[in-house]
């Protein structure tokens, strides 16, 4: 016997600064509970955490929250990130950041903006993010965020209300000036599980939408990256979640709490531990909550013998958990799937366009 | 949609790291990286060789002579090799070509 070897070092921090937001989005990636102001870890602790991420090997920092502008250290920490030498990607719904406040990111070093969008004109972005004057304010800062030649990413979030304007949405991040534009298809977990009906597109959508996509690709290429996120109900294999469960990224919630993946809180057996309580290398080490899942032994059949598990990995343990229940189980998206019926059920129990359930939003 | 095409090819165009792009020294895995948006490249030492002669913004076919002279090797054998791999670094605009 001898002991295993660590495990690589990871490429990714995923920081969630705060959990407060101005939106409501259906879809909010947060946890159903929410992390209070006063439960938020302090500017000179995310300082450390930054620090000790880069010495574990960490090259991308994603600035995240809830709404990161929010925070009103938040120059100061990127500023922080910067003299630990990791990238700065800021990911924000553009609400809270007027022009004076990226003049002083900017001097602090940011390297990249991420902006969301909940759709392509002021009706459907703002209905979906329940904020009205959201699209407008998302729009004006885009354009204060090319003009400075600062690379933007829009982060268009898609689903069935919104998922037939592609085309539109696609042409609307190259007209604005986007390097990259990210076509993220929801992913039903926490918040968004609650809406599944509303917003789990149709199989026609989902077929027209690859089709949009490939297309787009030649006709941008060289002016603008686009990558896809399909929704995964319709896939045949599952996707390979986070490039495996504890191999490529940490996040780090705003109590400090560290997870292997944004939604992994929503798996009752694991436990995590915070930054206060133990080096970011010893919980991305040797954690119970990284551990639990990272390699193969943890499998059933039947990921055990796959031949994809190298692939994929079994897909995503949060998603076996909330369909499933066992977080163990084989990714039920997956076609050798047990649970592949109860997804194909809920796919033929879409509801008619006319019928759809109204959106139950995060406030 | 708008019709707005990617520009046409330029046949010696002038090569530039955009901004938000840079090279970067990897000291836990011990290697060069390019950091841009999203992606984090492992670099071998081709890769790095090319994209540190980027900063003054040289035109393709004075990076090619720059690299035949460091590595003493032949233009023409060197020159496909290089516009490939500035090609694929194009087209996710990790490197910009410019007519000027």
């Amino acid at each position: 016997m001898r002991d295993l070897p660590p495990p690589p070092a990871p490429i990714a921090l995923l920081a969630e600064l705060t959990h407060r937001c101005p939106l409501a989005c259906p879809y909010c990636s947060n946890p159903l509970e929410l992390v209070a102001r006063e439960g938020e870890l302090d500017t000179a602790t995310w300082a450390r955490v930054f620090a000790e991420a880069a010495d574990l090997g960490v090259l991308q920092l994603h600035l995240s929250g809830g709404e990161p502008a929010a925070r009103r250290d938040l120059e100061a920490l990127v500023a922080a990130a910067r003299q630990a030498g990791l990238y700065v990607n800021l990911i924000t719904s553009g609400i809270g950041l007027a022009e004076a406040r990226l003049d002083a990111l900017e001097a602090a070093g940011l390297d990249h903006v991420q902006l969301s969008l909940q759709g392509v004109r002021a009706g459907i972005a703002d209905r979906i993010g329940g904020y009205r004057g959201g699209f407008a304010r998302k729009l004006e800062l885009a354009r204060a965020i090319t003009a400075r030649g600062l690379p933007l990413t829009l982060n268009a979030v898609m689903h069935r209300q919104n998922l037939d304007d592609l085309a539109e949405t696609i042409a609307f991040a190259a007209d604005l000036g986007a390097r990259r534009i990210e076509v993220a298809c929801v992913q039903f977990y926490g918040w968004a599980l609650a809406n599944r009906a509303a917003l789990l597109p149709t199989r026609a959508q989902v077929d027209a939408a690859k089709r949009t996509v490939a297309e787009a690709v030649g006709t941008y290429r060289g002016r603008m990256a686009i990558d896809f996120v399909p929704p995964d109900y319709y896939a045949d294999y599952p996707k390979a979640c986070m490039g495996g469960w504890g191999s490529t990224g940490l996040n780090v919630a705003p109590d400090g709490t560290v997870l292997p993946c944004h939604a992994a809180a929503t798996i009752p057996q694991l436990s995590f531990q915070r930054v206060t309580e133990a080096p970011l290398a010893e919980i991305w080490e040797r954690g119970p909550a990284f551990q639990a899942f990272r390699g193969h032994d943890w499998m059933a059949e039947p990921c055990r013998s796959c031949a994809r598990r190298e692939i994929d990995h079994g897909g995503c343990r949060c998603q076996a958990m909330a369909l499933a229940g066992d977080p163990r189980a084989t990714d039920p998206v997956c076609r050798l799937a047990p649970h592949r019926p109860m997804v194909d059920a809920i796919l033929d129990a879409l509801p008619a366009t006319d019928a759809l359930p109204d959106l139950v939003y995060r406030r | 949609m708008s019709t707005v095409a990617a520009p046409a090819p330029v046949a010696d165009p002038v090569v530039r790291m955009p901004r938000g792009v840079r090279l970067h020294q990897d000291r836990v895995r011990g290697l060069p990286v390019l950091l841009g948006p999203e992606r984090a490249l492992m670099l071998d030492e081709i890769g790095w060789a090319i994209l540190s002669e980027l900063s003054d913004g040289p035109r393709l076919s004075a990076l090619v002579d720059r690299l035949a002279a460091r590595f003493a090797a032949p233009r023409d054998e060197i020159a496909g090799d290089v516009r490939a791999f500035l090609d694929d670094l194009q087209a996710q605009r990790l490197v910009d070509y410019a007519d000027a």
